[in-house]
């Protein structure tokens, strides 16, 4: 609920307010945004997934994490479809040839509440990431660090002696990793 | 500067501890074969590693001759310092990579001396490259001769199911 009061009109009678308040309303500005845990939301929200997976080459789950957690199953299936368009894209980029081959592939398809992107890695693993629709301030160069912290991160995963390629990843420092670009639970 | 040394030191003690584990164990008749297959294991998961960790930022690969030219190029300088010397293939899934001064042999003799104890040391380097393209989604199977010490050849034969 309370991530929604930056966009919308406050609950709470202006009147209440100081004199600031009315400056903001006359300037059209939600006051909403600058009282403080308001913004601490909204700048957080920003730069939050609601879901992100990693699928190995042979289009199982490595890693999936999503929040909230009631709606997991609904997330897995989002993610599971987009499969479908990851693998147009990459055959897609094959037959361009004279294209540079990039490894971000940008908004796989956007659904009424959730907008999915994609990333492929040259050993052919997939990063997925689910966003918020109502999320119009993420751009596109922040899904691109993402992406680039979790590739790093990955790297990382991949590098470990106790990792075997094939396996769920149990490692902490990916899931923290993962965590701090999530939405917090409310 | 001596970190290129250190991982030569490093795989001379293992084919040694691998071998010494063995030969304390077993008969002699598998000795051979399933030191090998430990040290390619090894150098597999090695590859997979490294291969991910070096294709962080370049793009995606046109088709196999790309990746086989990737091998020859990028992933041997990062990993022998130098390039390979000559790439050769017959289109139709075989590669042969000749190493004319290969990083692990230069120690060993210049000529013919000690070749029979040369396959012992490419193990971990075939692995190597076997992780590195089956990392890459290529399945296949190296093998490596020696003829003439430092020189080595590593013969690629890409399965195709």
């Amino acid at each position: 609920m309370l991530t929604r009061l930056k966009t919308q009109v406050p609950l709470f009678s202006m009147n209440s307010y100081t004199k600031l308040g009315e400056k903001l309303k006359l300037s059209g500005l939600s006051l909403a945004s600058t009282h403080s845990h308001v913004i601490r939301l909204g700048r957080h929200n920003s730069k939050m997934a609601v879901c992100i997976a990693v699928i190995a080459k042979e289009n199982y789950p490595l890693f999936i994490r999503s929040v909230p957690v009631q709606n997991e199953l609904k997330f897995h299936y989002t993610v599971h479809t987009s499969l479908d368009v990851v693998e147009e894209k990459i055959s897609a980029v094959g037959k361009a040839m004279a294209d540079q081959r990039e490894l971000y592939l940008g908004l796989l398809y956007p659904t009424e509440d959730y907008k999915v992107y994609g990333y492929v890695t040259n050993s052919k693993v997939k990063f997925v990431i689910v966003v918020d629709s109502s999320n119009t301030s993420l751009r596109d160069n922040e899904i691109r660090s993402m992406f680039r912290k979790l590739h790093n991160s990955f790297t990382d995963v991949m590098c470990n002696p106790f990792y075997n390629p094939g396996d769920t990843i149990q490692s902490k420092a990916f899931d923290s990793i993962v965590s701090a670009m999530m939405v917090q639970a409310s | 500067m001596a970190d290129d040394v250190l991982f030569e030191f490093l795989h001379m003690e293992m084919v040694y501890h691998i071998y010494k584990d063995q030969a304390s164990r077993g008969e002699m008749d598998k000795d051979r074969a399933t030191c090998v297959s430990t040290l390619e294991g090894m150098g597999f998961r090695v590859g997979q590693g490294l291969i991910e960790r070096f294709t962080k930022d370049s793009p995606s690969f046109k088709d196999d001759l790309d990746v086989m030219k990737f091998i020859c190029k990028d992933f041997w300088i990062n990993v022998f310092r130098k390039q390979i010397d000559n790439l050769r293939t017959n289109h139709q899934g075989t590669y042969v990579l000749q190493d004319n001064k290969f990083a692990l042999l230069t120690q060993f003799s210049n000529g013919k001396q000690y070749l029979e104890e040369a396959p012992k040391y490419l193990a971990y380097s075939c692995g190597l490259v076997r992780g590195a393209l089956s990392n890459l989604g290529m399945d296949c199977v190296v093998t490596a001769e020696v003829s003439l010490m430092p020189s080595c050849k590593f013969q690629v034969v890409i399965q195709k199911i």
